[in-house]
């Protein structure tokens, strides 16, 4: 391959490599996806979307074309060290894009249809899987790349408490991985579900990651979905997660995030019907070279919906933050109450924070409102705690852990709720 | 002065009026008190024209006109004036401003001259007066971070600038401590004259011991079930509406 | 409903104020742009060769560049080559005062409500008339000369003080800038200069009055106001042109140099024509505003007020480059009928403790689009900054968009920033509660949209305060949907 070429971007000399002959299933979609992309590339970095997370830039530097668009090989035993055996009881793991049996076990109600996708396609050719189609090029990447994938399909009337953890662990102590997978969710009509999800890397080899998450919520259907990413290894990770919600439904999502190298969530979220109630939070709690990329897009096609977003970031070392909130109200979506707010404090003087809070608004009978702040720990509040004889690092830690508490309190599923506190806590007591 | 003939009136497809007849003269206070839901702001609503609701069967004169057909605003000028229960905000507008606008419309309205800033001020200054209400506070942006009482009281200067014929007060006792409820009720008793009359809408019997009413009347679903002298309030008050409501459903 | 849209019907067929046209003797350059026209309009103006090689670059440059098509407005693309770029209004010679002045030209002005003739101003505010491409008349001169302080038009002072021309053009908004700006610093022909000398306080409000008369000409103006320590000055720009029927191009520069604790306001009255209300004609605003806070305690405070203009880009913007520096940005952006607008500021903090403040009012009626772009940028050695954005919109109908951009990119970690944007209509409410009140619905709009306004319309002066109002309540009369 032309070095000369690479230094530049990779993006041509990928899109020439992509070999999806090895794939046996999907390969209208695929072929699709990679036609959508090739007219697309890779952004660079005058791209608007893409302009703080330079993830074509670290590609170019860690892999080749050939690397990149290579399935991933088999992953040493001792990956399995990763598991949480917080989650163990009702889990999926993929280990390298791969779907891994052994290390799944489910036990969520048996109505309810959990399996790989490329199998769920093999039985089912006109699986509706894809539909949402991404314009995002590494949601592109992933529909033309995709390694496998789940498939869940809660029937109707079903509710099901207990949470489906979803843990995507990579091997990257020898090897470089290129792992890209996809989940596809319909929650039906009057029920109800759950999913939490994490990455986890083995060793300090780069890691490229992309996952495509399709989620239907039916109406009146409720949907809970928790992304935690705390992930050690040199992980660039991107993320194309589209909800589609129809009439009466609810979605709560968190997005934690803790730790990686390169980390780009796209959260998109279609109210398609009346009555909807959405919520999403997020916390990004990055320290070292982290950078955090949230853009999040809530598209209120319909009237009367209720859309709320907070997202909190706190930033130390040389960290980066970025979050780019979309609001669209559509010309019909009157009565739409959409908020959102985004807050961060600024901890080492290394630190950049990017936002850019959007508002697109068509209709006139809505009341939408954002906020975003950035600064540093209320000096005041310090003082007034170091005043009652609290030592300055306790009341710094104190004061951190209030700030994410707004997030943290909203958890509604208590062990989740414990497993993140005492990270969080444990962290930022750590530190300071 | 004031005819309500046999008015029913809905809200979308919820009838909440059911046929109400009240008479009122010059002079007389009237007071219509019901349990919550019974209908009494929505009467209130009806004699200012909110658009919301919609009149399906009966007349309204005023003065003579059919007050029917007249815009809110008409309805204004010819001397109708709501005390809102929740007074609006207007930010960036203040009550000055906003007073000194209305006054002159009306006047245009009554083919008067329309008032100069100094003449305007010297009636303002007045007016303060009679309802004891801080002047600062007349020229924040309209209602916005006013209290309650702030609220009601500035409701009632405004009546006091406006000189109505008819005022009719929403629940305007509502969330006041007993200080703000005399100076409302003294402000409303010292505007009161022969040549005008007062409406007061109520769900309590206090506000009633500072404004004696002529006439009580008790609203229960949309009609007027019972009618008499300020004792039918205190016999309300210590019988409580389950009172009016046990003896509808025996009869 | 019937009567809101009846009232809305009414409003939209209320025609432009200012859309009538005068027959003026003009001066034209042929269609279209080269490096010949650029000579030519150089050649016109008798200017000396660094201006002309100064242009030249920046005509150079431009042919290199493309269009921006970033902003949130949506045009059919022009035809640079079918746009004439020179239109004077034939003069004799040189008007020595206003008495050699050509009285037509003097009518102009007098029907738009600017009396040229001093004794006639009530108020103390000097004027300099741009009609078309020219200026053509500066009052006040003689009096402001008193104090050092230099008010002339812009071809003037390329004339008579060349060195500070020199010195500061172009040192705030690059020839190469952007699109638009390499297009006016190729082509300008006129506008306003302003110098306040070290320590003097302009006693009265300096003003330039823009109109385009000419059919299919474009109007590149630029203006360069320039404050020495401790000055302080405030300037004001109002703005409209004739009914046409074709897209006329407005791409004009402004360029503010506040040194050392000088405090430089400007306030626009935009009014340029916004087509008719099928969206057929109006003005094409495309302009760089920018001011530089280059010294320490130094303050520049933007206020616009934009009614008018079938599109409007533009985001007058402050570089505090000075510790201490502050800037402002007030801004009230309506539209109407098929307008479009994507307006904003942009906030660069580079010196410690500099402070920025920025508060948007849009309002949005009939079937337009109108969006706030706007960056706060601190940077990582600009300790201690602070910046408040509020920025709001009202959206009057349901055939009308409202859209926030704001970019917050914070480099340093002592920062404040806060940014704060709400989106509402009108209340039904309000409306209700003044028309219980007797004042009727148009009468009640204005009042709720001043209102609504007020945060921005108070900073303006005096006599454009009452122009502002009187202009927002006729563009907004029973738009209410």
């Amino acid at each position: 391959m032309n070095t000369a070429t690479k230094k530049e971007n990779i993006s041509s000399s990928f899109i020439e490599s992509f070999d999806f002959a090895q794939f046996q299933f999907a390969v209208e979609q695929r072929t699709k996806a990679y036609e959508a992309f090739k007219a697309m590339g890779l952004p660079d970095a005058k791209s608007e979307e893409y302009k703080f997370a330079p993830v074509s830039k670290w590609l170019t530097k860690h892999f080749s074309a050939a690397e990149l668009s290579t399935q991933a090989i088999a992953a040493n035993e001792s990956v399995k060290d990763l598991l949480n055996p917080e989650f163990a009881e009702n889990r999926v793991v993929f280990v390298n894009g791969f779907y891994n049996k052994a290390l799944s076990s489910i036990t969520s109600d048996s109505k309810i249809t959990i399996q790989p996708l490329g199998e769920a396609i093999a039985s089912n050719p006109s699986l509706p899987f894809d539909q949402l189609n991404t314009t995002d090029p590494f949601g592109l990447v992933n529909s033309t790349l995709w390694s496998d994938g789940l498939y869940i399909n809660v029937p109707k009337n079903i509710t099901e408490k207990k949470p489906l953890f979803i843990h995507y662990l990579h091997d990257a102590s020898s090897n470089k991985v290129s792992a890209h997978t996809k989940l596809f969710v319909t929650v039906g009509e009057n029920a109800s579900f759950n999913i939490i999800e994490k990455t986890d890397t083995l060793g300090d080899q780069p890691v490229f990651n992309t996952i495509n998450e399709e989620i239907i919520v039916e109406e009146n259907a409720f949907f809970n979905y928790c992304k935690i990413q705390n992930d050690a290894g040199q992980l660039t990770h991107v993320a194309n997660t589209t909800i589609h919600q129809h009439k009466s439904s609810r979605t709560d999502t968190y997005t934690f995030t803790l730790n990686g190298k390169l980390i780009r969530n796209n959260l998109n979220i279609i109210i398609d019907g009346e009555g909807c109630d959405s919520h999403f939070y997020g916390l990004y709690l990055t320290n070292g070279d982290t950078l955090v990329d949230n853009h999040t897009t809530v598209d209120h096609k319909k009237p009367n919906s209720f859309s709320n977003q907070l997202y909190k970031g706190l930033m130390d070392g040389k960290s980066k933050g970025v979050f780019n909130g979309k609001i669209f109200v559509r010309p019909h979506a009157q009565k739409t109450n959409a908020f959102q707010s985004n807050r961060n404090l600024l901890l080492s003087e290394d630190t950049t924070v990017n936002t850019k809070p959007q508002l697109e608004i068509w209709a006139d009978d809505v009341k939408c409102s954002h906020g975003c702040t950035t600064g540093q720990l209320d000096k005041e509040a310090l003082f007034y705690l170091q005043s009652r004889g609290i030592p300055k690092a306790t009341a710094k830690a104190m004061l951190l852990y209030a700030f994410a508490g707004e997030v943290l309190d909203v958890i509604k599923d208590e062990q989740l709720k414990n497993y993140i506190d005492s990270i969080v806590s444990e962290r930022l007591h750590k530190v300071y | 002065m004031l005819k309500i003939k046999n008015i029913h009136a809905r809200v979308e497809d919820k009838t909440i009026l059911n046929g109400i007849n009240l008479d009122v003269k010059p002079g007389e206070v009237h007071a219509i008190m019901g349990p919550n839901g019974s209908g009494k702001s929505t009467l209130a609503s009806v004699l200012a024209g909110r658009e919301d609701f919609e009149v399906t069967e009966g007349s309204i004169e005023f003065l003579g006109k059919d007050l029917l057909k007249m815009s809110p605003e008409d309805r204004a000028r010819e001397g109708v004036f709501l005390a809102f229960q929740y007074p609006v905000e207007i930010p960036g507008v203040s009550t000055v401003n906003f007073m000194k606008t209305a006054l002159n419309k009306i006047r245009e309205y009554r083919g008067q001259d329309t008032l100069d800033a100094v003449s305007f001020l010297t009636l303002m200054k007045e007016k303060i007066k009679l309802v004891d209400i801080d002047q600062s506070l007349l020229s924040r942006s309209l209602n916005e971070s006013f209290s309650g009482g702030e609220k009601k009281r500035n409701e009632i200067f405004q009546m006091a600038m406006l000189e109505p014929k008819l005022a009719i007060l929403d629940e305007t006792d509502s969330g006041l401590d007993i200080d703000a409820l005399r100076i409302v009720a003294n402000g409303v008793n010292k505007l009161q004259t022969k040549d005008n009359a007062t409406i007061i809408v109520t769900h309590y019997q206090r506000l009633l011991d500072y404004i004696v009413p002529d006439y009580v009347h008790v609203l229960y679903n949309g009609k007027i079930v019972k009618s008499g002298t300020k004792e039918l309030a205190m016999e309300l008050e210590e019988k409580g509406y389950d009172w009016i409501k046990s003896e509808m459903e025996v009869a | 409903m019937s009567k809101d849209n009846q009232v809305l019907e009414e409003f939209t067929s209320r025609e432009y104020e200012h859309g009538w046209t005068v027959d003026l003797d003009s001066d034209t350059a042929p269609k279209g742009l080269s490096e010949d026209i650029v000579r030519f309009i150089s050649a016109k103006k008798e200017e000396p060769e660094w201006l002309l090689e100064w242009r030249l670059k920046a005509y150079r440059h431009w042919k290199t560049m493309k269009e921006p098509k970033w902003p949130n407005v949506k045009y059919p693309s022009i035809n640079y080559q079918d746009i004439i770029y020179y239109s004077a209004p034939k003069q004799k010679a040189q008007p020595k005062n206003l008495s050699e002045v050509d009285p037509e030209l003097i009518k102009t002005f007098e029907k738009l409500g600017i009396s040229l003739t001093e004794q006639k101003r009530l108020t103390g505010v000097a004027v300099d008339a741009v009609i078309d491409s020219i200026s053509v008349a500066t009052t006040f001169k003689d009096k402001l000369g008193e104090l050092g302080i230099i008010f002339c038009s812009f071809s003037e002072a390329v004339r008579e003080h060349p060195e500070l021309v020199k010195k500061y053009l172009g040192t705030v908004v690059p020839p190469n800038d952007n699109y638009f700006a390499a297009l006016n610093s190729a082509v300008f022909s006129d506008g306003s200069f302003c110098y306040i000398p070290k320590g003097v306080r302009c006693p009265m409000e300096l003003s330039t009055y823009f109109r385009i008369n000419a059919a299919n000409t474009g109007q590149f103006e630029r203006t360069l106001i320039i404050a020495e320590d401790d000055s302080y000055v405030s300037y004001l720009e109002g703005c409209t042109a004739p009914m046409r029927d074709e897209n006329q191009l407005h791409a004009a520069v402004v360029e503010l140099y506040a040194m050392k604790s000088a405090e430089i306001k400007y306030s626009t009255v935009q009014n340029w024509y916004p087509g008719d209300k099928d969206g057929k004609g109006g003005i094409y605003n495309f302009v760089t505003k920018r001011g530089i806070c280059a010294g320490d305690h130094s303050k520049i405070s933007w206020t616009q007020v934009e009614t008018g203009a079938a599109i409007t880009w533009k985001y007058p913007s402050c570089i505090l480059k000075g510790d201490y520096s502050n800037g402002e940005f007030y801004s009230v952006a309506v539209t109407n009928n098929f307008q479009q607008a994507d307006t904003g500021t942009k906030m660069i903090h580079i010196g410690k403790n500099t402070r920025s403040r920025i508060v948007s009012k849009g309002i949005s009626a009939g079937k337009s689009q109108n969006s706030y772009r706007g960056q706060v940028h601190i940077l990582k050695r600009a300790e201690n900054a602070r910046n408040f954005s509020q920025c709001d919109s009202l959206l009057m109908g349901d055939q009308c968009g409202a859209h926030t951009f704001p970019y917050i990119d914070v480099e340093n970690k002592s920062a404040h920033v806060e940014h704060e944007a709400t989106t509402s209509k009108i209340g039904e409410d309000q409306i209700f509660y003044c028309l219980q009140r007797g004042i009727d619905e148009e009468a009640a709009v204005a009042l709720i949209v001043n209102g609504y306004a007020k945060e921005v319309l108070k900073q303006l002066p005096m006599e454009f305060a009452v122009e502002a109002q009187k202009l927002l309540a006729l563009t907004l009369e029973g738009s209410v949907g």
